[in-house]
C-alpha cells in the first residue's frame, strides 16, 4: 500500500510541475535557513574544540553595577576582581583567567598585519583543549616571571613567518614587543570569544596594572568544575562571594551583580537583560524569542503548502470518490494524503540539507567570520528532519481532514456540495 | 403512496437467461427519500421508494435525466445516504453503520462500474485494478496481482496491465473498470450507465461482460440505463419518473 502511496505522490508531483516547485521552494528555503541559523548557533555556544568540556565549564564573562543616581555599567569584570575574589573559591577545580581579544598591530617586512592578541594565564591552557600543532603551552613559571613567549595559531604562523612547521623558538613581535613562539595551535573560530585569539600570551606581560582596585576592566574567567553535578553549589559559592565584594564607590554604587554561567546562558544574560533586568540567566527568554520567531518562519511557508494541497487534493477527488467505492475508510485517506505530503516535504528537507551545506561552504569559505567551520552535524541533521515532519504533518492535516468529510458520491462530482 | 415490489414489472426471463436468481433478498430499500436542500429551493429526488432486489438478479432502471435512478444506485451502494428510509443489505440496517463500518462493506459486497470509468489516472491498468484488494485485510501483494490479473483475464486486458488509463480506447477502459469490480468478487455489482460512453459495439461487449457475469458467476447486478434494448436482456426493468418508481 505503501509502495502505491508513493508512486501516486511522485506522479502528482511530476504532473503539476509549478505547485511542486513552489511548494519545494518554500520548504527547501526555510529549511535551509533554519539550518544555517542552527549551524551558526551550535558554531557558537556548541562544544567544539577547544571548549569541548562546555559542561564541565562556567564562564564569567560580565559584571553589572547599577549607580544609585540611576542607570548601569556592563563590563568585562577587571583581573583584580577575578584574581582576588574568584581564583580562591574553594568549589571550583580550576580558574582560567584571560583578557578580551583585541587587534594588535604587527610587521612583516613593512607589511603591517593585525593580529587579535589575548593575554591568558596557564590555566587557560588546561581547562580549554586547544590542538597543538607543534610546541606547547606556555606554564606557571613563565606566566609568573613574565616571560615573553607566545603561541600563535596556524594561520599567524602562516602570515608572519611564511610557513607553520618549524615555527617554534622563532621571535614575533607583536604590539611592539618581541615573544618567543612557544607553540603553534590549530586556529580556532573568531565567534569562539572566550579561547579564540591569533596569539596568546602569559597576561604578567601586560604593559597595564593587573592589581588596580577596580570592579570593570578588560579580563573573564572560566570556572571549570570537577563534575556537571557540582555546577549548583559552585553557582552557589560564586553567588555568596559577588555579595561580600566591597563596593570601591558605596556614595554611587548600589550594588554589583556577577555571574559565573554555562557558556550560552552568560549570553542570553546579556542579550535579554532588557526583559530580565539580570533576574535570570534569561535562557528561557531567548528560547521563547527564538521558538516564536522559528514559528512564525515555518508558519508562512506552512499555510502556503496548506493553501496549494487543498486545490491539489480537491482536483482528485474522483481518485477519492473511487477510493472511497471501493473500501477506503476516511482514516486511511487521510493516512494517504499525509504520507504523500511527508515524501514531499521530505524531498523538500533533502533539499534544503543540501543548500544548507552549500550556504554553509559559501559562506564557511568567504573568512566573512575568522577561521569559521560550519557542520551540518547530527544535531542540526535532527533538528531538520523533525522540521521537516512538522511541515508535512502541518501542511496535510487540514487539507486531508477536509477532503475525508466528503460523501464519496460528492468526492465522485468532484467534490462540490 | 408506496411504490411495492408488486408493482415492478414481471418480465420473462431473456435467453440465457441466468439459474443463479434466488428469492433470497439482497437489497431491500424502505421508504428512501432523498431531498436536496439548497436556501430557496428543495429538489426531491427519491420519494419513498421501496425496492427489493433478489441474490443473483440483473436488474436494470430507466427512467429520463433527473429522474433519481444515479441517486438510487448510489444510495444503494452506500455512496450516499438518504434522508430518510431504511436500506438493508442482507437483512441488516446499515443506517447507523459508522465510516469504517460503511468502508468494509463497500469493500467487501459492491462493485462499482461507473458511466465515465472513474480510473486514476496515475496508476497502471493493473493497479488500478488491484484498489479494492488494497483495502483489504489479509491480502498480501502477491495474492493481489494474482486476482487482479485474474480479473484482467476475464475482460480480455491481460496483454495490457502495464499501460495507463490514457492509453486505452474508451472501451478498454471499461473493460478496465469491469475487472476492477470484479476483483474483490462482490456479490452486487452496481453499473451506472456503463455503456453511456461507448459507442453501440462496444456498448454490447460490455453488456456481454455483464450478463456473463451474472450467469456464470451468480453476481447480483444493480444497472443504471438509457438503453431500451440493453434494459431488456436483463431479467427486471424498473423505471422511474421524477424520484418515484412507476413500474
Amino acid at each position: 500500500m505503501l509502495l502505491s502511496y508513493l508512486k501516486i505522490a511522485w506522479k502528482v508531483l511530476l504532473r503539476r510541475k509549478f505547485f511542486t516547485f513552489i511548494s519545494l521552494f518554500g520548504i527547501s528555503f526555510t529549511l535551509m535557513v533554519l539550518l544555517v541559523v542552527a549551524a551558526m548557533f551550535d558554531h557558537l555556544v556548541g562544544a567544539h574544540a577547544p571548549e569541548t568540556r562546555l559542561n564541565k565549564m562556567l564562564f564569567v564573562n560580565f559584571m553589572h553595577v547599577k549607580w544609585t543616581g540611576g542607570g548601569n555599567m556592563n563590563s568585562p569584570p577587571s583581573y583584580y576582581l577575578l584574581d582576588k575574589y574568584v581564583r580562591p573559591l574553594k568549589t571550583p577545580e580550576k580558574v582560567a583567567v584571560y583578557s578580551n581579544f583585541h587587534s594588535t598591530p604587527s610587521y612583516v617586512g613593512n607589511n603591517r598585519i593585525d593580529l587579535d592578541l589575548k593575554y591568558t594565564d596557564d590555566v587557560f591552557w588546561q581547562v580549554l583543549d586547544f590542538a597543538f600543532h607543534e610546541g606547547k603551552p606556555f606554564g606557571e613559571s613563565e606566566v609568573k616571571s613574565a616571560a615573553r613567549v607566545a603561541v600563535i595559531n596556524r594561520a599567524t604562523a602562516r602570515k608572519y613567518f611564511g610557513t607553520d612547521q618549524g615555527v617554534v623558538g622563532r621571535t614575533i613581535e607583536v604590539n611592539q614587543t618581541n615573544y618567543r613562539v612557544q607553540g603553534v595551535v590549530e586556529d580556532v573560530p573568531a565567534m569562539r570569544f572566550s579561547s579564540y585569539a591569533d596569539v596568546w600570551v602569559p597576561l604578567t606581560t601586560s604593559p597595564n596594572d593587573l592589581q588596580r582596585v577596580q570592579l570593570h576592566g578588560d579580563y573573564a574567567a572560566i570556572i571549570q568544575v570537577k563534575s556537571e553535578a557540582d555546577i549548583p553549589a559552585v553557582q552557589a559559592e560564586f553567588d555568596q562571594m559577588v555579595k561580600r565584594v566591597p563596593l570601591p564607590d558605596p556614595k554611587n554604587m548600589k550594588y554589583m551583580e556577577m555571574h559565573a554561567d554555562p557558556l550560552l546562558a552568560s549570553f542570553s544574560r546579556q542579550l535579554m537583560n532588557p526583559f530580565t533586568n539580570y533576574s535570570s540567566d534569561g535562557q528561557a527568554v531567548l528560547f521563547s524569542i527564538l521558538s516564536c520567531i522559528a514559528l512564525l518562519f515555518m508558519l508562512l511557508p506552512a499555510l502556503n503548502l496548506v493553501n496549494i494541497n487543498v486545490s491539489r487534493i480537491m482536483e482528485r477527488s474522483s481518485e477519492i470518490g473511487v477510493r472511497k467505492a471501493f473500501g477506503a475508510t476516511s482514516r486511511t485517506l487521510i493516512g494517504q494524503f499525509l504520507i504523500e505530503n511527508i515524501f514531499l516535504t521530505a524531498i523538500g528537507g533533502l533539499l534544503g540539507l543540501i543548500l544548507a551545506y552549500v550556504a554553509l561552504q559559501l559562506i564557511g569559505g568567504s573568512q566573512i567570520l575568522a577561521y569559521a567551520h560550519f557542520e551540518l552535524n547530527w544535531r542540526i541533521f535532527s533538528c531538520a528532519l523533525l522540521v521537516t515532519l512538522i511541515f508535512g504533518v502541518l501542511s496535510g492535516v487540514y487539507p486531508a481532514f477536509k477532503m475525508s468529510r466528503l460523501q464519496p458520491v460528492q468526492a465522485l462530482k468532484g467534490g462540490s456540495k | 403512496m408506496e411504490n411495492m415490489l408488486t408493482q415492478t414489472a414481471a418480465r420473462p426471463l431473456p435467453t440465457g437467461a441466468p439459474l443463479t436468481a434466488t428469492s433470497q433478498p439482497v437489497i431491500h430499500l424502505r421508504d428512501i427519500e432523498k431531498v436536496y436542500q439548497t436556501k430557496t429551493i428543495e429538489t426531491v429526488a427519491l420519494n419513498r421508494v421501496n425496492l427489493t432486489i433478489n441474490k443473483g438478479e440483473f436488474v436494470s432502471i430507466m427512467g429520463p435525466s433527473g429522474c433519481g435512478k444515479s441517486t438510487l444506485l448510489s444510495i444503494i451502494g452506500l455512496l450516499d445516504e438518504p434522508t430518510s428510509g431504511v436500506i438493508e443489505l442482507d437483512g441488516r440496517p446499515v443506517q447507523s453503520y459508522s465510516d469504517k463500518e460503511l468502508a468494509y462493506l463497500r469493500n467487501q459486497k459492491i462493485g462499482f462500474v461507473f458511466q465515465s470509468y472513474h480510473l486514476i489516472n496515475d496508476l497502471s491498468v493493473l493497479d488500478n485494478v488491484e484498489l479494492p484488494l488494497l483495502y483489504r485485510a489479509g491480502v498480501g501483494g502477491k495474492e493481489r496481482r494474482e486476482r487482479a490479473y485474474a480479473a484482467l483475464d476475464k475482460v480480455g486486458l491481460s496483454a495490457r496491465t502495464n499501460h495507463f488509463p490514457s492509453q486505452l480506447s474508451g472501451g478498454q477502459r471499461q473493460r478496465v473498470a469491469i475487472a476492477r469490480a470484479l476483483a474483490g468478487r462482490p456479490e452486487i455489482i452496481l453499473a451506472d450507465e456503463p455503456t453511456g460512453n461507448l459507442d453501440s459495439v462496444m456498448g454490447e461487449e460490455i453488456m456481454d461482460l455483464l450478463l456473463g457475469l451474472n450467469q456464470q458467476e451468480g453476481t447480483t447486478i444493480v444497472m443504471v440505463t438509457h438503453d431500451e434494448q440493453q434494459a431488456h436482456k436483463t431479467q427486471r426493468l424498473i423505471r422511474f419518473f421524477d424520484g418515484s418508481q412507476v413500474s
